[in-house]
């Protein structure tokens, strides 16, 4: 490996500006486990397979894995730590994964949590194969699927509903 | 942290030619999916490498005042999907890049990536040549558009001179306009985060009265060493009434035109009977998509 070649790199980080001087060569992933202490940032494959990297760049999903960390310049990241309110409340994509007992070992859970996320976020609806569909770059090798996939189809249903309610009252 | 000798941040199109120019041994990097990942095992480590991927101006489907669709290379596939220009007149190269790995490589992976690498399985390539697309490509020495077909050489291999960059792929208005059947089909083994192993991508315009063929274009992926069409299918059925036979008949002239090899993916054998069976299922499917019937 080469000299270090260090750069500066400004972005908001789980809605906080920050600012970090890192060796270019860093992957996305590197920098949040490593300078940010980000470690729901897992590090499965490490070639974009898994998901288990899985963060919002700019409100879409990336694997962290294989994204250089001066390229969210100026962008928002958001990882599975900036899902959960400031007193430690689970979002709602969280609390449907806690319901569901859609967590066995836990390693893929942050990602799928973020992926989940982007699908609560972008206010659409999904049937149940466009859930699969929209979770296939995920891989958990213990659940089978079927109770993350309800996880998030809870999610999906009570958010649409609490939106349903906001709009009555 | 990945293994390169150093990395070379472009600010601007030109500002990205100027950095190849001073540093030819660089390799460019667009946004990375296949690099990151050849960098993982080894086999591109210790290179230099110019990022053209903060390029804003690289991005985004425009309709040009001539009706030429111009996607610019560093688009997403996710962003060609949801593109209105490509869904109203081309659905058929969303059907085909929505076909591409999961939701993280499909926000992730470029157009422009997809065609530069020059491999025949990319999932873009059967379309964009069955669409006659064209390249946009720039250096110190100005900006030649060619024919894609020209642009892939051999495997891995395309028509890139030194200190030139792919900015955009232009699809024609002559090239899409009254081809309203499309249709994408891909072979692989699981039905995401798989390589194709074949991908056929069909369109036709049908005279008015929906029995004939006026044109027919058929492009494959993994039919041989780099995407391809297939001229002698498309002789086949050109200006011909639909038929069941004269679909069957584009289906036998597949051979003469695709040269598929044995992979661990698929033997030469099965590659070649699906390609006669996709092939007449595209076609059947862009017939009826474009309002004809196949009896």
């Amino acid at each position: 490996m080469s000299a270090p070649q260090y750069k500066t790199v400004n972005f908001t980080l789980n809605g906080v500006e920050t600012h970090k001087m890192i060796d270019v060569r860093s992957s996305l992933m590197d920098m949040l486990r490593d300078n940010y202490s980000l470690h729901s940032v897992k590090e499965g494959c490490a070639v974009g397979e898994c998901g288990a990297c899985t963060v919002l760049i700019d409100g879409e999903v990336f694997n962290a894995c294989i994204y250089l960390a001066v390229w969210v310049e100026g962008k928002e990241v958001i990882t599975t730590e900036g899902l959960t309110g400031p007193n430690g409340e689970l979002s709602e994509v969280q609390q449907a994964f806690v319901d569901e007992f859609a967590v066995q070992c836990g390693f893929c859970t942050p990602g799928f949590v973020v992926a989940a996320e982007a699908l609560i976020r972008s206010g659409k609806t999904y049937t149940r194969d466009q859930l699969r569909k929209n979770l296939a770059g995920n891989l958990c090798r213990c659940t089978g699927y079927e109770n993350i996939i309800n996880a998030v189809e809870t999610a999906l249903e009570r958010h649409h509903a609490a939106k349903v309610n906001a709009k009555v009252e | 942290m990945y293994d390169m000798k150093a990395l070379y941040e472009a600010e601007s199109v030109d500002h990205a030619i100027s950095l190849l120019v001073e540093h030819p041994e660089a390799m460019v990097l667009a946004a990375g999916s296949d690099v990151f990942i050849k960098l993982r095992e080894g086999k591109l480590a210790g290179r230099e490498f110019v990022s053209i991927y903060m390029l804003d101006e690289m991005r985004g489907v425009t309709l040009e005042e001539d009706g030429t669709i111009r996607i610019g290379s560093l688009t997403s596939f996710s962003h060609i999907v949801e593109s209105e220009i490509i869904q109203e007149f081309i659905p058929v190269l969303a059907d085909a890049v929505l076909m591409i790995g999961g939701p993280q490589i499909r926000n992730l992976g470029t157009i422009g990536g997809n065609t530069c690498n020059g491999v025949t399985s990319a999932d873009s390539g059967a379309t964009l040549l069955a669409l006659d697309a064209e390249v946009e490509l720039k250096s110190p020495e100005g900006v030649r558009i060619i024919p894609l077909s020209e642009f892939y050489i051999k495997p891995g291999v395309v028509d890139l001179r030194p200190a030139e960059l792919q900015t955009a792929l232009l699809i024609r208005k002559a090239a899409y306009d009254g081809y309203i059947g499309q249709h994408f089909i891909k072979y692989a083994m699981r039905n995401a985060m798989d390589i194709a192993t074949l991908g056929c991508s069909v369109n036709v315009k049908l005279s008015d009265d929906k029995q004939v063929i006026e044109d027919c274009r058929i492009g494959f992926g993994v039919a041989g060493p780099v995407p391809m069409r297939l001229p002698q299918a498309e002789d086949t059925v050109r200006g011909e009434v639909i038929s069941k036979d004269l679909i069957e008949a584009f289906g036998e002239a597949t051979k003469h035109d695709v040269n598929p090899r044995t992979s661990w993916r698929a033997t030469k054998e099965f590659r070649l009977h699906l390609i006669e069976t996709m092939a007449m299922r595209c076609l059947t499917e862009s017939i009826i998509k474009a309002g004809g019937v196949v009896e």
